[in-house]
């Protein structure tokens, strides 16, 4: 019963999705009020029956109702609660049950919050956000419907991947999706911005806390899902360029690329069209990710050719929003007024350099990614695109972009003074330059390059706080003044601070974690030590376990360091009852100078285990870094100027920095 | 392909459902793999990560544990035993199995796109940057007001002209 009340509730979405992309649309072109104003309570309603559907669903899940496909499919009895509950989106038609209904609780959002926003512009936002709510249910309802019976009901289901059953997982999808999700906001303002012909300042104000909010939860995502790489898939890499991972990033980059430009049009309302161009191409990805991922394309075109019904819809979902989106970009941007003048040289023109870099990033991997698939399709001829493709494109894209950093906050708007800046940045270079040689003291060996990566680390992190002491002026007054002026600084500026801050340190973890690790991979009897890293590794053994789902084989590993005991690590090789599958667990001990990781392998023919020890050195300031990033986001988005949301002009004249 | 492989790819396919890498604990090079000689074992390692392991989905050799990739892995150390080059065993590789065993695709007619891709786009977008700083409008159709006519300009140059007459007098 509960089953089909979910069913009927999506139906019903689909319905008020569809009442809320037509009228508040019509009545802003025929100025009727009356009709606009009912996108708030079709957006409010469309998110409750999404959320009645989904949580039918999840019940479903929880009391293991055999008698519905998708959990026969997906679940089974004997799985913990947690992932029960994260099973509901573990699976394909579930998963887009998830993602519409963050599409209409992004739409509730603008709906409740967005009080101060013109009435056209929140029906037209809020009619463009349910087109894409109607796509999605009918995608779900024609191909992919999460509520189908099944009959007679089997007595158990076929389980949840193993490796797929794990904390960091389970909540990985919800982020992610929010992330994907949230930047259908800039799309919809985009395009409402679009048809109306009305761009300025203000709206860039109203995009920038949703395209914010989307993005801190797209960072989080994706760290989320490289930290669980990183210690379920047995071996301490935490980034694959595999095509699903590229499928996350390419929003990502464009969104970072979007954040930017807002700030500049925001700011001096420059730059619009390439804000509009990249709210629409943010989104647009998310999408193409989206179908890359959901189609089997992937797994190979001839999978996608043999079932090609979901695949086709969602690739004509992708191509009506994208080429939509960007036809009416065509048309219409053309007519957007330039804003303000700036030189080369200034705050606007190390935004645009940013975007320059980090659109040609973006384009990379979406190239790099598709390739592949294209060349086959024309050709027939496989060919593969790697790591090292990526490894060799897009790091040098990032190089310019990391040297660039810590100067752009330092410029003023509109005419900024390089000089100046690099003056001020010379104690950032400085301790870069001590890290440097510190490097190649240290160690002897790994890519001769390497020193250099994590001396630009070091200065994009001591940049960005230097930016932060320049703006309260550290040094030219005295401190109890810097305090007050820090006191005084908007959150934004401590948001900027942290989130570049964070990038440094990504940096750092990333270039130290790949040319400095360590490994040993040996056969280990019980008795035996061995050593990594300055640690001395004792092997006591390995003795069976049983856990409340699968049954595993537990290595126990003493760790001591200059005679001390460090901890016991207790690596395992699990086999699932259901689905029976073998799944490694690694033994972690994490420490601030890197992490020792320890794994067991198979049974040699003497009596011994394989074992692989891994030492990867700094590996915790990547998910660090990417945290203070979410951090920063998350300051800045507490920003009353982003709350308030309605812009005032600040007359103050801008003062130039002084010259120096 | 042991059927056993065929699950298993189907078991990575289902996997990339959730995003993420589709791999099962990967554990790749076995204790019995490696060379005695360091320096040459750290060739085949670095040979073995550009290759790819042809039944799973982008996975290197180096990190599967498919036997396909066990014993891809035994043929680039027995060549490097043998005394080949790593190009040599690249292509030795190659002639083997198509150039889809690469991760790194060769440069040529089929990739030139590819490798000069980023170029490209690097490229168009300074040039669309560009474009911001020189091919700016005019002030005055900045503010909206139509350019002047000659007849127009005729006049202000002669309204200027009497205005500088008069301060100087």
């Amino acid at each position: 019963m509960i089953v089909e009340v979910g069913h009927f509730a999506l139906v019903l979405a689909l319905l008020v999705a569809i009442f809320q992309m037509v009228v508040p649309a019509w009545g802003a072109h025929v100025g009727d009020e009356r009709l606009m104003r009912v996108g708030e309570p079709a957006a409010l309603c469309q998110f409750g029956l999404l959320g009645i559907s989904a949580l039918a669903l999840t019940h479903a899940y929880v009391t293991s109702d055999f008698s519905v496909a998708n959990v026969v499919a997906n679940s089974h009895s004997t799985k913990p609660l947690l992932y029960r509950i994260s099973g509901v989106w573990g699976n394909h038609e579930g998963s887009m049950v998830l993602w519409v209904l963050i599409l209409a609780l992004f739409g509730a959002a603008v709906a409740a919050f967005g009080r101060n926003l013109p009435e056209t512009l929140k029906a037209n936002v809020l009619s463009v956000q349910a087109s894409i709510a109607v796509a999605f249910c009918l995608f779900i309802l024609l191909t992919s419907n999460p509520f189908e019976r099944i009959n007679p009901a089997p007595a158990d289901g076929n389980g949840l991947n193993p490796i797929l059953q794990d904390p960091a997982l389970a909540f990985h999808p919800p982020f992610l999706y929010t992330g994907y999700v949230g930047f259908s906001i800039a799309f919809s303002f985009a395009v409402a911005a679009l048809i109306e012909g009305r761009l300025d300042a203000a709206w860039a104000r109203w995009v920038r806390p949703w395209t914010l909010a989307a993005w801190m939860c797209l960072t989080v995502g994706i760290a989320m899902g490289s930290w669980w790489a990183y210690y379920e898939l047995g071996w301490g890499g935490w980034w694959f360029w595999d095509p699903v991972e590229n499928a996350s990033l390419m929003p990502w980059l464009a969104g970072t690329a979007l954040l930017h430009c807002a700030v500049v049009m925001e700011k001096r309302e420059a730059l619009k069209v390439w804000t509009v161009l990249l709210a629409i191409l943010a989104f647009s990805l998310s999408l193409m990710g989206t179908f890359l991922v959901r189609s089997g394309v992937l797994t190979s075109v001839h999978a996608f050719a043999v079932d090609p019904q979901r695949g086709i819809f969602i690739l004509a979902i992708m191509t009506l929003f994208t080429g939509g989106g960007l036809a009416l970009f065509a048309l219409r941007a053309r007519n957007l007024r330039q804003g303000g003048l700036f030189a080369p040289i200034s705050r606007e023109g190390a935004l645009v350099l940013n975007n320059i870099l980090l659109t040609t990033a973006c384009a990379t991997v979406l190239i790099g990614t598709l390739y592949p698939l294209v060349l086959e399709a024309l050709t027939g001829a496989k060919i593969s695109v790697g790591p090292p493709y990526f490894n060799m494109t897009f790091g040098p894209l990032m190089l310019p972009l990391l040297i660039a950093l810590p100067f752009g906050p330092l410029l003023t708007w509109k005419r900024g003074d390089i000089l100046g800046a690099a003056q001020r940045l010379m104690f950032a270079a400085v301790l870069a330059i001590v890290a440097l040689v510190l490097a190649y003291a240290t160690f002897h060996r790994g890519p001769i390059l390497a020193p250099f990566g994590l001396a630009l680390g070091v200065f994009v992190m001591v940049g960005a706080l230097i930016e932060l002491a320049t703006r309260v002026r550290v040094g030219d007054v005295p401190w109890r003044e810097s305090l007050r002026r820090l006191k005084g600084q908007p959150r934004s500026a401590f948001g900027t601070t942290l989130a570049h801050f964070g990038v440094g340190l990504m940096v750092v973890g990333i270039v130290a974690t790949s040319a400095y690790r360590e490994e040993k991979i040996l056969v280990m009897k019980p008795g035996d030590t061995t050593q990594l890293a300055g640690y001395t590794l004792a092997f006591q053994g390995a003795t069976p376990r049983t856990g409340p789902n699968y049954r595993e084989q537990v290595g126990g590993f003493d760790v001591t360091r200059g005679g001390n005991d460090i901890a016991v690590l207790e690596p395992s090789k699990r086999i699932y009852d259901a689905p029976p599958q073998p799944t490694s667990e690694a033994g972690i001990h994490p420490a601030w100078r890197g992490d020792l990781y320890v794994v067991l392998g198979d049974n040699q023919n003497d009596g011994g285990f394989a074992v692989r020890v891994y030492f990867n050195p700094l590996v915790r300031f990547i998910w660090i870094g990417a945290l203070i990033m979410f951090l920063g986001g998350a300051v800045s988005l507490s920003d009353r100027r982003l709350r308030i949301g309605v812009p005032r002009r600040t007359r103050r004249a801008t003062a130039p920095a002084p010259a120096e | 392909m042991s059927s056993a492989m065929i699950t298993r790819c189907h078991r990575l396919a289902t996997l990339t459902i959730i995003t993420m890498l589709g791999c099962s604990s990967a554990l790749g090079v076995e204790p019995d793999e490696i060379l005695s000689d360091p320096a040459l074992e750290a060739r085949a390692r670095s040979i073995s990560s550009d290759l790819r392991c042809l039944v799973c989905q982008n996975q290197s050799i180096d990190d599967s544990n498919a036997p396909l990739a066990r014993d891809l892995r035994l043929l680039v150390r027995d060549r490097l035993k043998a005394g080949d080059s790593d190009e040599e065993v690249r292509t030795y590789i190659v002639a083997r199995y198509g150039e889809f065993v690469l991760l790194r695709p060769p440069f040529n007619i089929r990739t030139v796109l590819l490798w000069l891709a980023p170029l490209l786009v690097l490229l168009a977008a300074i040039t669309s940057a560009i474009r911001i700083f020189v091919r700016r409008p005019p002030r005055s159709s900045r503010t909206g007001a139509p350019a002047l006519t000659g007849a127009e300009e005729e006049k202000l140059r002669a309204l200027l002209a009497e205005a500088n007459k008069t301060e100087k007098s």
